[in-house]
């Protein structure tokens, strides 16, 4: 008798919960928790182990666990493991903004670097081309990032350098530092640097003049040799007439 | 005569049916009983797991350093607090009949329900002291390493006449707010909320269960279970076009069994995410629902066991 009771009220506290938890799920969900994507993919990226613990509220552990690994891989330059370690720290945890940076400095970075410096490989073409796809690897690794975390202004800016510094795409990397910009704790400097961008961009010339030309005017703080130097050559570029220009830097 | 007769009376008096001070004794006893048993040397490994790690981390980033403490700390917290209440709560009922203590307990006026309360504030006590301590321990640890980290940039980055430059102070700002988050303090809570939960799913268990092995594999399978609770929850309500006996049967892992992935809360905190009051106030309520629950649901099962 006393086990039916039990189980009627242990299924009535069940069927009365699941609102609840599906309404507290859905809260934690809109507050950006429970978001990793445990599956079958992660499966065959990490032992068995590793997958229970991840799947038993573990994942930042697992996380931090494979970190370290990849860490080791790093300091014997193993950039394919690496590479695949990153992938599995990033999935388990996708909100941390640290592991994309990072992952992505140590693909499009290092092991770009490596790639092209490697004298096992006497192929220049096949160097680059290695060289090339660890660029594309990290730039992948910041896009999913961004997925995961669009408002990062710090995310937002490691794209917006590696546009600029690895692919030379100075429009998209102008979109990039202006998109930071525009974020809550985005760093001063952010709109200075989408000026700088701009200028390079064809076509967005007048753009990048007014933006810094903006940025001259509003603040004396922004009155720093990079961007006077631009100004005066945008001045120039764009025939800007002299009663509109900024006084030459004594 | 008259004196003899309030004698009787006082004598023949019935205990309270409800006291909240036999509750603290048996909690206070059952705390102390755990404690003999060296419970608390799990606390040393934890020690050695956060300075270890801590120590090894320093050759990394500081933001580095900083995630993995955290990431370690917090899901070594959250290991030990969840095998200690499933642990120490499975032998607790065993251990009492084993030694007998538990006739000389109910032969006082303690009602089953209040023997009930009592370890399982006891074992909450322990739980609450292991978190806490463990909670001190890693801000501890994060607090040196944080010093350590500006001590270092300090000697490298302050001026030949002493001056502290807007660099470093921007460094110094930079360096505080990767390591401290208030956010740390709700997830440490979170950690201790899943522990209870499990306590009170560890004594109903172990309220029917023959042995205290017993109590602890299905006490265990259980937690498994609990965090795919949610997974087979969706599946269940989404309406997915399944075989009436795969619905059936996801439907009674969502009804039967706790939803502990909502308790997980700490590994998204370590990675930034902030955790609003509304959101914390629901999962602490959630948390102390289902306490509430599987402890009713074990003084019926106790209630009318023999012993």
């Amino acid at each position: 008798m006393r086990i039916a009771i039990v189980i009627a009220i242990l299924l009535a506290f069940g069927a009365a919960r699941v609102p609840l938890e599906q309404h507290i799920d859905a809260v934690h969900r809109e507050a950006g928790f429970r978001t990793a994507r445990i599956d079958l993919d992660l499966r065959s990226k990490i032992s068995q182990m590793g997958f229970v613990a991840a799947f038993s509220g573990f994942r930042s552990f697992v996380a931090a666990v494979l970190w370290i690994e990849a860490h080791v891989a790093w300091e014997r330059t193993e950039w394919g493991r690496m590479a695949g370690l990153f992938d599995t720290v990033t999935t388990l945890q996708p909100k941390s903004a640290l592991y994309w940076d990072m992952a992505s400095w140590h693909m499009a970075w290092n092991a770009s670097n490596a790639a092209l410096e490697d004298k096992s490989e006497p192929n220049e073409f096949l160097r680059r081309r290695a060289q090339r796809q660890y660029f594309e690897l990290g730039k992948k690794f910041l896009e999913d990032g961004l997925k995961n975390d669009p408002v990062n202004p710090l995310l937002w800016e490691r794209y917006a350098v590696l546009l600029r510094d690895k692919f030379e795409d100075y429009c998209a990397a102008a979109d990039a530092f202006l998109k930071a910009s525009e974020l809550p704790n985005a760093r001063s400097y952010l709109p200075r640097m989408a000026g700088y961008e701009m200028a390079q961009c064809a076509g967005r010339e007048r753009e990048a003049y007014d933006l810094l030309k903006k940025l001259y005017d509003d603040a004396p703080a922004n009155h720093v040799p990079g961007l006077i130097t631009r100004l005066k050559e945008m001045e120039d570029k764009l025939g800007i007439p002299v009663s509109d220009r900024i006084p030459s830097p004594p | 005569m008259e004196k003899h007769a309030e004698t009787m009376s006082s004598k023949s008096a019935l205990p309270p049916a409800f006291s909240i001070q036999r509750i603290l004794v048996l909690a206070v006893n059952t705390l102390t009983e755990l404690a003999r048993l060296k419970i608390f040397y799990f606390l040393l490994i934890f020690a050695l797991l956060v300075i270890g790690n801590s120590l090894f981390m320093a050759s990394l980033s500081f933001e580095e350093e900083f995630q993995m403490l955290k990431d370690v700390s917090l899901g070594a917290m959250s290991i030990f607090t969840s095998l200690l209440a499933i642990l120490a709560t499975a032998m607790m009922l065993p251990k009492d009949i084993e030694d007998r203590t538990i006739y000389t307990i109910l032969a006082k006026p303690v009602p089953r329900f209040e023997y009930l309360a009592g370890k399982l504030l006891g074992i909450l006590l322990l739980l609450g002291i292991s978190t806490i301590v463990m909670a001190a321990m890693f801000f501890t640890v994060l607090w040196f390493r944080v010093n350590t980290v500006i001590a270092d940039a300090q000697r490298q980055m302050v001026g030949a006449d002493g001056a502290v430059t807007e660099e470093l102070t921007a460094y110094i700002a930079k360096v505080q707010a990767s390591a401290f988050n208030a956010n740390l303090i709700p997830g440490v809570v979170v950690v201790f909320l899943k522990a209870a939960l499990l306590a009170a799913l560890t004594l109903f268990v172990s309220t029917f269960a023959t042995s205290a092995i017993f109590a602890m594999i299905i006490s265990i399978a259980i937690y498994f279970i609990g965090h795919l609770q949610a997974t087979a929850r969706e599946y269940w309500l989404q309406g997915v076009d399944i075989a009436w006996w795969t619905r059936g049967l996801v439907a009674i892992v969502a009804l039967v069994f706790p939803d502990l992935q909502a308790f997980s809360l700490a590994d998204d905190i370590v990675a930034g995410n902030a955790v609003p009051m509304g959101l914390f106030l629901q999962t602490a309520g959630l948390g102390a629902l289902y306490v509430g629950v599987y402890y009713l649901l074990a003084c019926v099962l106790f209630s009318g066991r023999e012993l």
